[in-house]
Order: structure tokens, then C-alpha cells, then sequence
């Protein structure tokens, strides 16, 4: 029977610091930093298999140990900027479960010498970055935060710092950009955030919810962890479900469960009457998935073998009503704004993109705009500076290939002109 | 800086190891003084920070929750994107925008409200959702947008 990790006592009201420590929480600061070396917390993390929450599901331990040992000031950046579309999981970690994150954010330091810790929180958050600051506070003065964190020799300082509304600053490169004060645009790779990202220093972002996990590791062990979910991606998840289902929310389940059985079970299935549709599995950068692929795990390797993208563990479903157009459209309109201009690709493409689907809609599309949109969007692949591009043509893609016959209705002039869904 | 702001100011630089950082904390302070980030407050920052007022323009002009023009008392962020969309939040705009008069990214003639459109809030579970001054609002129908703004209105009665 799987137990939530993320979740537990989450109605508790777990922004209290006693009752975060009644139901056991900062045990595995303690033993972390009474027991273990930093390179022991560092193997554990590692042989966990904990892979990146935040979308690109890169091992933490291993990012964790590509820090060189050269004496520099080594900093962690949290990435609580949450701004993948259809995405609200960390949202509810930073309102309900902040000391878990900072409890994590500590053992995360401890592993890779970091005595600065930076959270990058969206600045709609503001509620969010309160609690934390509010959090950080409370954690201070009970020394689980600050100098000689529990008597030891270890000490952390963590400072919010809040976004101001830029969906690419998301990025971890354009995060640091931020975080210096600067434009949001990303930075060239190599060097990598590791070897030089904030300040110049070695530097780990991690996603809110990869170090959320981090604690029950280090207090029930990487063999544990690693036996959740499938072998390749284990854990708990955190899956935000939304869109045309009857109970939308988050779900905390193990990883490797089928989207049939979180669409129809845990979010209650689809509404009266209506059938389904379509699904983007991670977030709106996700190319949709459709029928025949409900019994697809959810974790990076079944996803993406199903031509889609695990990214944030944000589940959009779509039912009948749906008119795939609009929502490619809706979703081209997103990017564009979205687009930070670097480079020509993204910056242009995306303007055309939604030019074009702007007319299909209108109803003044023209008989060549589907071939159009597939070379438009061939244009973006894989030729961008980030991963914002090849983003911005998923759901795009995938509505040409498994809904063409709604193109063409748009071309005969049956347009919907109706919202997104009817 | 002006006086008012200096304590914090200073406060915000000792948070990183270098001061630039400070520039959207510092952004923010003075849209929180003003309701705006006006050219002045740009020179303000610039100038607190050594650097010259484009800089700091340069840093604004890419982030949309800062006002580069004044905005009412109280700023109606109404989410759009698919999840919202999905749930009616197409409608509500519409609805807002009949009830108050204004379009997207107008403000209503007495200074009272604001009207955005914006991109997802990161609160799908509960679409369609609204901020209004950052606040959540979520799970909304016409009928609960109309006394929120009734609401709005009595509470800015209130204070005069
Ligand atoms: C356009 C764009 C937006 C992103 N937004 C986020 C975000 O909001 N939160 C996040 O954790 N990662 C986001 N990422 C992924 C980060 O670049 C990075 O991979 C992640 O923060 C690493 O943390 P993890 O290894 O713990 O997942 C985004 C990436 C791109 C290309
Ligand atoms: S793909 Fe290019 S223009 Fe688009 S967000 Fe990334 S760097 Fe900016
Ligand atoms: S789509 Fe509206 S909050 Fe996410």
C-alpha cells in the first residue's frame, strides 16, 4: 500500500513548525548532519534514483555530485517558479508543506557545501514567498536554519527572492539571469550552472519538488525509495491533474501509474455525458496524447516512448467538447508572449505560429496552413537556444497528427468561434 | 532613494552576495510605494544601485507583474490559459470587462480596478482562478465574480 511522502499530514496544518515536527519532521535533518558526511547524503540521494521534478528529470544525486571540490562558494537555487501551464503542485508544497521544502533544502546543502540557499518563487506567490519567509523564521530560531544548524558545524542562510512574471525564468539558466538582477534571457552552455551558475559559482537548482523528497531518502533510505514506482523513475509524484475531469486536484501517487487509472479513479473520470478526448501528460509543453494510450505509465521513460513528455507530472485532459484548434491556438498565443526574443527561431516562429492558427479560427484559413504550421514548427525543432522552442510545437504537433480532420472543418468554414471548450 | 524606502533598501542588499540582486526586490518596493514602477522610481533604483536608469528600465520592461503604467487600486489578474480556458475563463473575462466598462489591460475611469488577462497561476485544480493584488481567487462563476466586486467596492468605500 503506497503512503504519501509528500502529502502526510498535509491537513494538519503542517505551516505550524510544531506540528511539522510532531509527525517527525526534521528527523532526517538531524540524522543527515549528526551521522552521515556530506558525500554519504550525496551516494544516498544517488542510489535513490531520484530524478528532477522540475521537468527534465535529470538524477539529483548525480547533479548534486558534478560540483567541482575547488574551495569556491557553492550555492543551491530552489525553483519555485512553477510556470509550466497546468502545473499547480508546487504551489501546494510551498503553502501547505513549507518545511519539508526547507527541511530538504538543508540536506541538500549539507550534501554539496552550500551555505546560501536561494528560493526563486514566482511572484504571483506572493502568499507563498510569506509563508516561506514566515517558515524560514520559525526554522531559525528552533536551529534548524541559520549558524551551527543543531549544534553543528554547519550553517545555511536561505533567502526568497521572488520572480516577476516571466514563464522562462523557469529555465535554470534564465533563473540565475534573474536572480542577478538581470533580463530573463538563458545563458549559453557550457559552462554549466555546476561548474559556474549563480554569481559565478558552482551552483545545483533543483526543483521544489525533487527536494521535497529528499528527507523521507535520507530517513528511510535509498532502498526504500528506489522500490517506488518503476525502477527507472521511482517515488512518489506528485500529480496535478486538471481540465474537464470531474475532480481535478492534485494526487499523491507512486510513480508508474497509468493515466487511466488517475484520469478515471482518483480525478473521478470525465463529466456527464462527455467522452474522452485527448491528454497532455506534462504540462502544456507536452504533445498530446490520446485513447489508445490511456494504460501509458506515468513516468519519464513510458511517456516518452509513448511520444510524449513526463515534464512536470501535470495532467491536462481534454474531453469531447474540446475544439483542438482554439486550444492550439490558446497554447501558440502563451508561447509567443512567453518567448524571452534571444533567438530568431522561437522568437519568430512562434509569432507566425499564431498568426496563422489565429486565421484557421477566424475562419479565414487558407488550404495550405496545416503544411504551413508542420513547417513552421520544423523550423523551431531542436533549433533553439532553449528548450522553450521545441515547447511551443508539442501540443501543436500533436493536434495536426491525431486531429487533422479538425483543421480541415476549419477550412471548410465550419469554425467554432466558441470558446475553448463548449 | 527616498527615506521611506532606505531601511529596506539597505536590508535587501545584505540578502545576496552581490548587490545587483537587489534590482527586482527593489523594483517591487517602489511599485509597492507607488502603485507603479514610474520613471522616477526606475531612477530611484537605478541610482541606489549604480547602474544607469536604462539598466533598470531594461530589467522591468521583461517582467509583467511590473506596472509600467499606473494601475487601479486593485489589479484583476484573470487567468487564460487551457485548464482556465477549459472551465469558462474565456466568459469571465467578458464578464468582467461588461461589468467594469474596460477591455484587457484597461482601468476603470475612477481608479478603482484594473482588468489583465495572464497566463496560467499555477492553481488549475481549481479553474477558473483570478488574483486580485496577488490574492487568489479561485473555483469562480459569474456569480461569485460579481461579489467579489461588490465586495471590492464596499472595502474601498470603507477607507475613504
Ligand atoms: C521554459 C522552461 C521553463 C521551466 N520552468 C520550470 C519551473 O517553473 N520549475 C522547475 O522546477 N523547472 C522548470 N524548468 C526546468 C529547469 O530548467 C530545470 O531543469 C529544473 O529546475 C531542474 O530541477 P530538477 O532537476 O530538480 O527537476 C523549465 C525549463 C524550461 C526550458
Ligand atoms: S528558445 Fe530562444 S527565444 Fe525562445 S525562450 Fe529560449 S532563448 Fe528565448
Ligand atoms: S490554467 Fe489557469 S491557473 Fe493554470
Amino acid at each position: 500500500m503506497f503512503e504519501p511522502v509528500l502529502t502526510r499530514g498535509i491537513d494538519r496544518d503542517l505551516t505550524r513548525i510544531e506540528n511539522y515536527v510532531a509527525q517527525g519532521g526534521f528527523t532526517a535533518l538531524t540524522k543527515a548532519v549528526r551521522e552521515l558526511t556530506p558525500q554519504q547524503v550525496v551516494e544516498e540521494v544517488t542510489r535513490s534514483n531520484l530524478r528532477g521534478r522540475g521537468g527534465a528529470g535529470f538524477p539529483a544525486g548525480r547533479k548534486w555530485g558534478f560540483l567541482p571540490q575547488d574551495g569556491r562558494p557553492r550555492y543551491l537555487a530552489c525553483n519555485a517558479d512553477e510556470g509550466e501551464p497546468g502545473t499547480f503542485k508546487d504551489h501546494l508544497l510551498i503553502d501547505r508543506n513549507p518545511f519539508l521544502l526547507l527541511e530538504g533544502i538543508a540536506i541538500a546543502c549539507y550534501a554539496i557545501g552550500a551555505h546560501h540557499a536561494f528560493i526563486y518563487i514566482r511572484g504571483e506567490f506572493l502568499t507563498g514567498a510569506r509563508i516561506l519567509e514566515a517558515s524560514i523564521a520559525a526554522a531559525r530560531s528552533r536551529g534548524y536554519l541559520g549558524e551551527r544548524i543543531l549544534g553543528g558545524d554547519f550553517s545555511l542562510e536561505v533567502t526568497v527572492h521572488r520572480g516577476a512574471g516571466s514563464y522562462e525564468c523557469g529555465e535554470e539558466t534564465a533563473l540565475l539571469e534573474s536572480l542577478e538582477g538581470k533580463r530573463g534571457n538563458p545563458r549559453l552552455k557550457p559552462p554549466f550552472p555546476a561548474v559556474a551558475g549563480a554569481y559565478g559559482m558552482p551552483t545545483v537548482i533543483n526543483n521544489v519538488e525533487t527536494l521535497c523528497c529528499v528527507p523521507s531518502i535520507v530517513e528511510r533510505g535509498a532502498a526504500w525509495f528506489a522500490g517506488i514506482g518503476p525502477a527507472g523513475s521511482p517515488g512518489p509524484k506528485l500529480f496535478a491533474v486538471s481540465g474537464l475531469v470531474r475532480r481535478p486536484g492534485n494526487y499523491e501517487l507512486p510513480m508508474g501509474t497509468t493515466l487511466r487509472e488517475l484520469i478515471f479513479q482518483h480525478a473521478g473520470g470525465l463529466r456527464e455525458g462527455r467522452r474522452f478526448k485527448a491528454v497532455l501528460p506534462g504540462g502544456s509543453s507536452s504533445p498530446a496524447l490520446v485513447e489508445e494510450h490511456l494504460d501509458t505509465p506515468l513516468d519519464f521513460d513510458s511517456v516518452a516512448r509513448a511520444g510524449s513528455m513526463f515534464g512536470s507530472g501535470a495532467v491536462m485532459v481534454l474531453d469531447d467538447s474540446v475544439c483542438m484548434v482554439r486550444a492550439a491556438w490558446r497554447l501558440a498565443e502563451f508561447y509567443r508572449d512567453e518567448s524571452c526574443g534571444k533567438c530568431t527561431p522561437c522568437r519568430e516562429g512562434t509569432y507566425w505560429i499564431t498568426a496563422v492558427l489565429e486565421r484557421l479560427e477566424a475562419g479565414g484559413g487558407r488550404e495550405e496552413d496545416p503544411a504551413l504550421l508542420e513547417h513552421l514548427a520544423g523550423q523551431i525543432g531542436t533549433r533553439t537556444f532553449c528548450p522553450l522552442g521545441d515547447a511551443a510545437i508539442g501540443f501543436l504537433l500533436s493536434s495536426l497528427k491525431y486531429f487533422p480532420e479538425e483543421y480541415a472543418a476549419h477550412l471548410r468554414g465550419e469554425t467554432c468561434r466558441r470558446e475553448v471548450a463548449s | 532613494m527616498r527615506e521611506a524606502l532606505m531601511a529596506h533598501a539597505r536590508d535587501v542588499l545584505t540578502r545576496y552576495p552581490d548587490p545587483n540582486s537587489a534590482m527586482l526586490p527593489l523594483l517591487y518596493l517602489v511599485q509597492e510605494a507607488d502603485g507603479w514602477v514610474s520613471p522616477a522610481g526606475l531612477e530611484e533604483v537605478a541610482s541606489f544601485l549604480g547602474v544607469a536608469p536604462a539598466v533598470a528600465e531594461s530589467v522591468a520592461s521583461f517582467y509583467t507583474l511590473l506596472q509600467k503604467r499606473p494601475v487601479g487600486r486593485y489589479v484583476l489578474q484573470v487567468c487564460t490559459n487551457l485548464s482556465c480556458s477549459l472551465l469558462g475563463a474565456e466568459h469571465l473575462l467578458d464578464h468582467l470587462g461588461r461589468k467594469l466598462g474596460i477591455g484587457p489591460g484597461e482601468t476603470t475611469p475612477d481608479g478603482l480596478f484594473t482588468l489583465q488577462s495572464v497566463e496560467c497561476l499555477a492553481e488549475c485544480g481549481q479553474a477558473p482562478v483570478l488574483q486580485v493584488n496577488l490574492d487568489f481567487h479561485s473555483g469562480l462563476t459569474p456569480e461569485k465574480v460579481d461579489a467579489l466586486l461588490n465586495a471590492l467596492r464596499k472595502e474601498a468605500e470603507q477607507d475613504v
